[in-house]
Parts: structure tokens; C-alpha cells; sequence
């Protein structure tokens, strides 16, 4: 299957799956969008050595992932993107930071360490704590787009005043994409099979191929525009509609208690080292 | 160049939402003020239009490699600095959403770091300059050019910045620096002909959906393909030269914050593997430190800098005469 093909089942799974009707995906947009971002600002904000710490905030995705039934394998496949980039970034640390942080003990002793404690540099302990950082903070933004769908976070977004010149653009490019992908999967395919056996496009038909293609948008555009408001648009969608009523069985006193506990015990997992406290009480 | 969440800090995350704000405000006030209810519609597709074509593979001319889009600097010179950063901010924001390129919290710093510099230093300073007596092709390939290395050498040195104020590596300023900045002068010069390419087509078959294009002003033959290339040639020693005074200058601000901390202005470091890595790189550079061996003067750093603007421009130039060699030969067998 073609990268274009990918890419458009892909925001059809997504599509799908933000659409399903269980407890998560009905969550207020504001909520969830508020608390990708409090949840990935805490991740990042963990200090560099303190792995387990950070290793420990994975109950939330894994709260979302259980509860609302969300593929661990498509988030997986995410990471393909974002590790490779943060590896290269902090593959180096080893090298340079090379403090003894802690040791740990082997169990037996060797010519090599003869009190069988191996010490471990920060360097080691700073780059698998940036890829865990890594891991998850792109399931975090995967469980907000896999249980929301774009049309309700641009419903979120314009909620909190973002400007409709921006919220409408974007809900736009979203429409968007799959029929331009479709487009350009077209014109990639015909070309391929006028040159067969050449990887990519030759630069002689750079500004032709691309070209047409982006005329025939822009009169696209005008088309659309004229059909938009015809079926009267006016600039700006629907922001006044009830987000909880006979379609939603959820509630805004249970959204926000959902709110308040997930913030409040991420407050506590990021302040309290509870993965010492839990393990000091069994040893 | 997408920055992933896990390689800003909180702090370097909202101070950049902060700046990409700012921008973003300035510029929904000035698109309203247009007053054109299309614009939106037309910024939506345009967007969408990016976001598809950049999976198309462009094949570079002699290497085996292939290219893509450079987003920002297409859509400012087709709808204007300040819709196409708008745009801007929907592409990332959904290439984050859907593709998990970028992150939510790092979206202002990639904002900055792709939009900003193409939408505004490229329209701004590049384009509407060039196309203030009308557009020709080697005009709009200079541009284009011209527009994409300054975007993705600013880029680059923002990510570069934003990186290490985050404090996530532990790479030496200047070492990062050095392996950001070139690889990322040869992808702007390559996304600089490609983008020059899809406009030069706009033009020849609708010139009006270009901006700032002031074809009643036209002098054919004041701005030629040549001249063009001598005033990049000039531009590039310049700037070149004066970036570099910078760059020595720069890193000891850094150096002397490092310094308040550990105590030392170096990264300290040992091993065999560093050692080995340390004894190639001395052994490779063709100028090592940015200066001239065995001195600290600042003449030493501009002369890096003018050599390797130099080295850079060759290789563009190069780059743009192959370009019109095949497009006369192609001419010729028409």
C-alpha cells in the first residue's frame, strides 16, 4: 500500500475511533484537550534522572488506553515518528555525562566488579528517562485524538476563545485532507506509470505536476466557498450547541470530577516519590 | 525539523506558545481587517494542499535522494505573511493531531520554528522586495531559494536553542549547532528549488495569485538571472560574515551561564569513545572551531563564515545552473 493510502486510512481509523460512543469519547472536548496538555507539561517538567518517577506517570495513558478501549497497536506505530528523533537527541548523553548517579547491585561479583555493584552514569539514566518522556507523550496526544475527534476539539478550542479565522481553518484542512490526499495519490499514480521504474518525481515536472494541482485547489476553494454559503455559512460553525443533553449520557458534574482526580493525581505522582514509598512498605 | 514534547521543558514550551501567540494575534487582526469572508475557505485548502503534496517525493537531480515542500514560504507568497501563517499554525496542529509529527505542547515552538521565520523574514524581507517590480522566473527561484535556507537555517538554530534551554542534551552548544545547521542548508536549498518551481508555474498561468506581485511596475532585464545570483553571491559573503561574528560571540554568553553552574565553561568529558570521536573531527575539520587553527580572532571566524557562505553558494549556484541548462535543453528539443 502507497504512503498516500496510509495516510488516509489512517485519519479514517482515527475518525472512527474518536467517534465511538463510550464514556471517554463523550468526556467534554475542554476537558480532555486541558488535561493532554497539564499531563504532558508534568512529563516533560520531571527531572532528568528521575525514572522511576517518570515511569510511574504511565497510569493515566494506561487508564485511557483500558477504559476507553483505544488500540495499543496503532499508538505503538505512532512512536516510529517521534523515538527515532528523540533517540538521535539523546543517545550522546551517555558519553558526555558521565557522573555516577547510582549503582546497582548485580548479585554476584565479577573480576570486573568485585563487590558486584555496577555503577550507572546520568548520561544512561537522562536518555531513558527522555524516552520514556518520548513514549508518553505521544500516546498522551494519541489517546486525545483517538478519543476525540477534531471537529469537537476545534468546538473546545473556539469554547476558549481561539479565534474563528484559525478554528475554522483548521476544521477546513481537515475536511480537506482526504480529498486532496485522494488527489494526490491520483496524479502520483498516473505519473508513476508514464515513468516507470523512477523513484519520485523528476524535476522537470516539479512545477507542473504540483502546480496544477494547487490551481485546480484554489478553484476548488472558490467552489466550495460559494456552496458554504449557499448552505448558509456564515464564517464560523456551531459553538452555542449544549455538549451534554439526551445525546450524551455523560454528565458535567462527573466530567469535572474526572477532571479534578486525574489532575490532582498527577499533582501527587509528579510531588510524591510514590513508587519509593510503595516499595519501602513490601522491603 | 518537528520538535517532539519530550524535547522541550514546560517554561520553553509556553514561552514559545507565548511568542507564537503574539504572532498569531497580530495576524488574525490583520487578515480581519481584509475583510475578504473567502480568505478563509481559501486558507483552509491551501493548507490541505500542503499537508498532501508534502508526501510527494521529489526526486533531487544527481543524488538519489528525494525532497518536499517548503510550506511556509509557498503559502505566504500565495496568500499573503500573515494568512499563510495562519495556515501555518492548522497545518502543524493537525500534522501533530493526526500524524504525531510534533508535539501539543512543543506546537508553539514548531510554530516559530517553521512558520514564523518562512511566512514572515521570507515574505517580508525576500519576497515582497523581489517582487516589487514585477516577477520573472529567476526572481521567483531567488526568492524561493533565498526565502527556504533562511527559514530552515533559523529553524534550525531555534531548535537548536530551544533544545539546550530545555536542558534535554547534553551535546556542547556549538557541536550541535554544527551538525544542525548544514544539513539543514542543504534541505532549504533543495525545498527552496522545488518551492521556486510549483510558483514559476503559478505565475506563468495565473499570475494574480501571487502576492505582492506588481506586474504595471515590470522592468524585463533590470533584474536578470545573473544579476540575481551575484546579489546572492554578496548577500550570502555578508551575511555570512556577520552571522559568524555573532556565532563567536554568542556561545560565551552560553559558556559563561555554564559556567555560574558547573563551574567550568566546558562540558566535561572523557573515554575512548569520546576521544576517538574527538581525534576524527580534529583531524577532519576543515576549520576547526570556526577559526583559523591555532587562533581566537574574530578576523579567523569571519573568514569561516565567508568560506563557507563561499562553499554554500557554489554549491547553490551550481545547483540553479543545472536547473537551466536542462529546462534549455529542453526548450531546444521542443
Amino acid at each position: 500500500m502507497s504512503k498516500i493510502n496510509k495516510a488516509i486510512l489512517n485519519i479514517e481509523n482515527l475518525r472512527q475511533t474518536a467517534q465511538k460512543d463510550q464514556w471517554v469519547n463523550r468526556i467534554h472536548p475542554l476537558v480532555k484537550l486541558f488535561l493532554t496538555i497539564f499531563y504532558i507539561a508534568i512529563v516533560v517538567s520531571m527531572n532528568k534522572y528521575h525514572l522511576l518517577g517518570t515511569l510511574v506517570l504511565a497510569i493515566y495513558p494506561v487508564f485511557i488506553f483500558i477504559v476507553g478501549e483505544v488500540s495499543f497497536k496503532d499508538a505503538l506505530r505512532r512512536l516510529r515518528i517521534v523515538l527515532p528523533l528523540v533517540c538521535i537527541v539523546g543517545i550522546l548523553n551517555p558519553f558526555f555525562d558521565r557522573t555516577i548517579v547510582t549503582y546497582v547491585n548485580l548479585g554476584f561479583a565479577t573480576s570486573k566488579y568485585p563487590d558486584g555493584m555496577l555503577a550507572v552514569s546520568g548520561g544512561f539514566v537522562s536518555f531513558f528517562s527522555l524516552m520514556i518522556k518520548g513514549v508518553l507523550t505521544v500516546f498522551a496526544s494519541y489517546l486525545l485524538i483517538a478519543t476525540t475527534t477534531i471537529e469537537d476539539i476545534c468546538y473546545s478550542l473556539r469554547k476558549i476563545h481561539v479565534p474563528k479565522v484559525i478554528v475554522t481553518q483548521v476544521l477546513l484542512i481537515y475536511r480537506y485532507i482526504t480529498l486532496l490526499l485522494s488527489e494526490v495519490n491520483k496524479i502520483t499514480q498516473a505519473y508513476e506509470l508514464r515513468a516507470p521504474g523512477q523513484k519520485g518525481v523528476a524535476f522537470k515536472a516539479w512545477g507542473s505536476l504540483v502546480g496544477r494541482l494547487l490551481l485546480r485547489s484554489m478553484d476548488r476553494a472558490d467552489e466550495v466557498y460559494e456552496s458554504m454559503c449557499l448552505r448558509g455559512f456564515k464564517g464560523d460553525f456551531d459553538i452555542t450547541r449544549q455538549w451534554y443533553g439526551e445525546s450524551n449520557k455523560n454528565t458535567f458534574i462527573g466530567d469535572l470530577s474526572f477532571a479534578i482526580i486525574w489532575t490532582g493525581l498527577i499533582l501527587v505522582l509528579k510531588l510524591v516519590p510514590v513508587s519509593y514509598i510503595i516499595g519501602s512498605l513490601f522491603i | 525539523m518537528h520538535m517532539a514534547d519530550a524535547l522541550v521543558t514546560a517554561p520553553v514550551a509556553a514561552t514559545m506558545y507565548g511568542m507564537s501567540g503574539i504572532t498569531a494575534g497580530y495576524s488574525v487582526h490583520k487578515v480581519r481587517l481584509e475583510n475578504n469572508a473567502k480568505k478563509i475557505p481559501v486558507m483552509g485548502i491551501m493548507g490541505a494542499f500542503v499537508f498532501a503534496t508534502q508526501m510527494i517525493n521529489f526526486t533531487i537531480p544527481g543524488t538519489g535522494s528525494s525532497g518536499h515542500l517548503c510550506g511556509g514560504m509557498l503559502l505566504s507568497a500565495l496568500l499573503g505573511p500573515f494568512a499563510g501563517f495562519l495556515t501555518m499554525i492548522g497545518v502543524l496542529l493537525v500534522q501533530c493531531l493526526l500524524f504525531a509529527d510534533g508535539g501539543i505542547l512543543a506546537l508553539g515552538c514548531n510554530v516559530w520554528n517553521m512558520a514564523f521565520y518562512g511566512c514572515f523574514l521570507g515574505a517580508l524581507l525576500i519576497w515582497r522586495p523581489a517582487m516589487k517590480r514585477g516577477a520573472t522566473k529567476a526572481k521567483i527561484l531567488f526568492a524561493s531559494i533565498a526565502g527556504c535556507v533562511l527559514t530552515l537555517q533559523l529553524g534550525a538554530f531555534s531548535v537548536t536553542i530551544e533544545t539546550l534551554l530545555s536542558g534535554i542534551t547534553e551535546l556542547p552548544f556549538k557541536t550541535f549547532l554544527l551538525a544542525m545547521q548544514p544539513i539543514h542548508l542543504a534541505i532549504g536549498l533543495v525545498e527552496g528549488l522545488i518551492t521556486g518551481a510549483v510558483l514559476c508555474f503559478v505565475h506563468e498561468a495565473r499570475p494574480e495569485l501571487l502576492w505582492e506581485v506588481n506586474e504595471e511596475n515590470k522592468k524585463e532585464g533590470r533584474f536578470s538571472f545573473e544579476t540575481t545570483m551575484i546579489i546572492l553571491l554578496v548577500a550570502s559573503l555578508v551575511i555570512g560574515g556577520i552571522v559568524s561574528l555573532f556565532a563567536s560571540s554568542y556561545p560565551d554568553g552560553l559558556e559563561w551561564s555554564m559556567e555560574r553552574i558547573t563551574g567550568s565553561t566546558e562540558l566535561e568529558a572523557a573515554g575512548a569513545v569520546y576521544e576517538t570521536a574527538d581525534s576524527i573531527v580534529s583531524a577532519t575539520a576543515l576549520l576547526p572551531d570556526y577559526a583559523f587553527k591555532g587562533t581566537e580572532s574574530a578576523l579567523g571566524t569571519t573568514f569561516s563564515g565567508i568560506v563557507g557562505a563561499l562553499i554554500v553558494l557554489g554549491v547553490s549556484v551550481g545547483v540553479c545552473y543545472l536547473f537551466r541548462f536542462f529546462k534549455k535543453k529542453e526548450k531546444a528539443s521542443n
